[in-house]
């Protein structure tokens, strides 16, 4: 074989596409936007003197409010998400059989509907009149206030959202848990609580974190929600970075808050996943 | 004495998950009631049901010529991915080479990436290469999010692939192409199936990057956006049900492609 095909495997050859188009698609534009991150506020031309003022200019705001706001949210959907999940991933691995494809269709579905159209049909659903208040009305005579444009909604948005990508992988990471482990355990007499903690839950662990990981990186880029939902009651990062880019036209300032978003979110998943084994989870023979 | 307590377990199961698929077809079903009433404004329970509204939003030009952008935004989204995808798979799944770990980590990091920034990294970036946005600018940027997902999809399939049925291919004098051909392509062709249905529905309803890199060109997720923050019009809701029901019948006639792919692959397979 030649020293081309050494240094060329086949599989080698063959990521060769998709590195080559992640270099110009993801690493690049990331590039650019750290490059944006040090230009004078209010340019839009990368060849000036670079400088530090927009770092500056977001330590002496109120920006971590922003940040600690999507932060806390993200945390509370994955809480929320994982409580929700996991008797539904126990399900599809375990108790529905033959049923399960059509209910993983079902949950999949959703996730094909543009993200904004589905949470406007949250807001017809709690709107005065909308068809939670005027069934209520007419039914029993009920008169409550609407509960949109309020936290607990942006969470529920969120929720609702978000429920999928931490479903998925917490299936993958419930179907490794080997059946004859769960068996054994229960013939020495471990009871159905110690057989979740000890055999159940560590031995799904991988799918586990990569759903927390998913959800949580999704949840802190939230904007939609908020926005729609919550009434801006309160503001996200993101929503901050998009004010940046477009109203206040000042998009070295937005990018140097990208470049923040960019350093949490970064550091959380490769630390998280270079732990990782991704053919076990993934089901290679 | 486990049985009876798993009967109860299970029905505790079942119970809660179709609890939660009520919750997740909660907004769909808000949708499709609004989209139904004749008056401007949606008022539950409604008093005249009727479906005039589906009229005017389909009788509308404007209308079409969302549907046609998102339409081919998709349909290049989806040729494209697939092909890089493709390989990307083998390379995912199939091959033992050094750096595989790394690579597949590589791959999930734009999906493990919030798209809002995503969206605007990419803005920034054909603004620095002087790029005018426009539709074509949109499929560059939904690729860089949809190949990483059609990789995962297709290298699913990719892991329960077994190699020796290229050997065995080779052995007989068979060449790379026809191998490929003949053996490769039909043992996949149920990923690749998932894969294009997934790429073509997640670009199709794609809102954070068609945002900041279409341009003037507007898609139908960006224009549903803009109807909703100005206010209300029962336009909104009609779109939205057709996309739903839309989704819904193109995953189902993809789930059947599939079944009938895996049932050829078997019969093939028992006929060797």
């Amino acid at each position: 074989m030649s020293t081309l095909a050494k240094l060329f495997p086949p599989g080698a050859r063959q990521a060769l596409p998709v590195l080559l188009f992640l270099l110009c698609g993801f690493v690049a534009p990331l590039l650019a936007v750290i490059a944006y991150s040090f230009v004078p506020p209010r340019t839009f031309s990368l060849w000036q003197p670079w400088t530090l003022e927009n770092y500056v200019e977001i330590f002496n705001s109120s920006s971590y409010i922003t940040f600690l706001w999507s932060l806390g949210l993200a945390a509370a959907t994955v809480i929320i998400l994982a409580l929700i999940c996991y008797p539904i991933a126990f399900g599809l691995a375990r108790v529905f059989g033959r049923w399960a494809t059509l209910i993983t269709l079902l949950f999949t579905l959703p996730l094909f509907v543009s993200e904004n159209v589905r949470i406007y049909g949250w807001i017809l659903f709690f709107i005065k009149n909308g068809v939670l208040l005027g069934s209520l009305k007419s039914m029993f005579g009920w008169e409550l206030e609407s509960a949109l444009f309020t936290v607990g909604l942006t969470l529920l948005g969120m929720v609702y959202v978000y429920l999928p990508f931490m479903l998925f992988p917490m299936t993958l990471g419930v179907s490794m848990v080997p059946q004859q482990t769960r068996e054994a355990a229960f013939d020495l007499g471990a009871t159905r609580w110690q057989v979740f903690k000890e055999v159940d839950l560590p031995l799904a662990m991988p799918g586990i974190i990569i759903g927390f990981l998913l959800t949580f990186v999704l949840a802190v880029g939230a904007i939609v929600e908020s926005k729609v939902l919550g009434g801006q009651r309160i503001i996200p990062i993101t929503h901050d970075i998009e004010i940046a880019f477009t109203y206040a036209q000042n998009w070295p300032l937005g990018a140097a808050l990208s470049v923040l978003l960019m350093l949490v979110v970064g550091a959380l998943v490769l630390l998280v996943l270079r732990r990782f084994d991704l053919d076990s989870i993934l089901g290679r023979r | 004495m486990e049985n009876s307590g798993d009967r109860a377990w299970r029905a505790l199961i079942w119970t809660w998950t179709l609890a939660v698929i009520v919750f997740m077809y909660l907004p769909a079903l808000s949708l499709f009631l609004a989209s139904s009433t004749s008056s401007r404004y949606f008022m539950f329970p409604i008093q005249k049901w009727g479906l005039d509204w589906w009229q005017k939003t389909f009788a509308s030009l404007e209308v079409r010529q969302l549907f046609e952008t998102s339409f081919f935004l998709a349909l290049w989204v989806t040729m494209i991915a697939v092909v890089i995808a493709l390989f990307g798979a083998l390379a995912f799944a199939r091959y033992d080479w050094k750096g595989r770990s790394a690579y597949q980590k590589i791959v999930l990091l734009p999906i493990f990436f919030p798209q809002t920034v995503l969206g605007l990294a990419l803005l920034l970036w054909f603004n620095a290469l002087g790029l005018t946005m426009s539709w074509h600018t949109a499929v560059f940027a939904h690729l860089v999010w949809i190949i990483p997902v059609c990789t995962l999809v297709i290298s699913i399939q990719v892991y329960s692939f077994d190699p020796a049925l290229e050997e065995a291919a080779f052995d007989l004098g068979a060449t790379r192409w026809q191998v490929f051909r003949e053996v490769t392509l039909p043992v996949l062709a149920p990923g690749i199936v998932s894969g294009a249905l997934f790429a073509f529905l997640l670009s199709w309803g794609n809102f954070p990057l068609s945002l900041y890199t279409s341009g003037a060109d507007t898609t139908l997720p960006e224009y549903l956006y803009a109807k909703m923050i100005a206010g209300y019009t029962p336009g909104v809701p009609v779109l939205g049900t057709v996309s739903t029901l839309g989704a819904g019948l193109i995953v189902l006639l993809g789930y059947l492609a599939v079944v009938l792919l895996r049932r050829g692959g078997s019969t093939a397979k028992s006929a060797d």
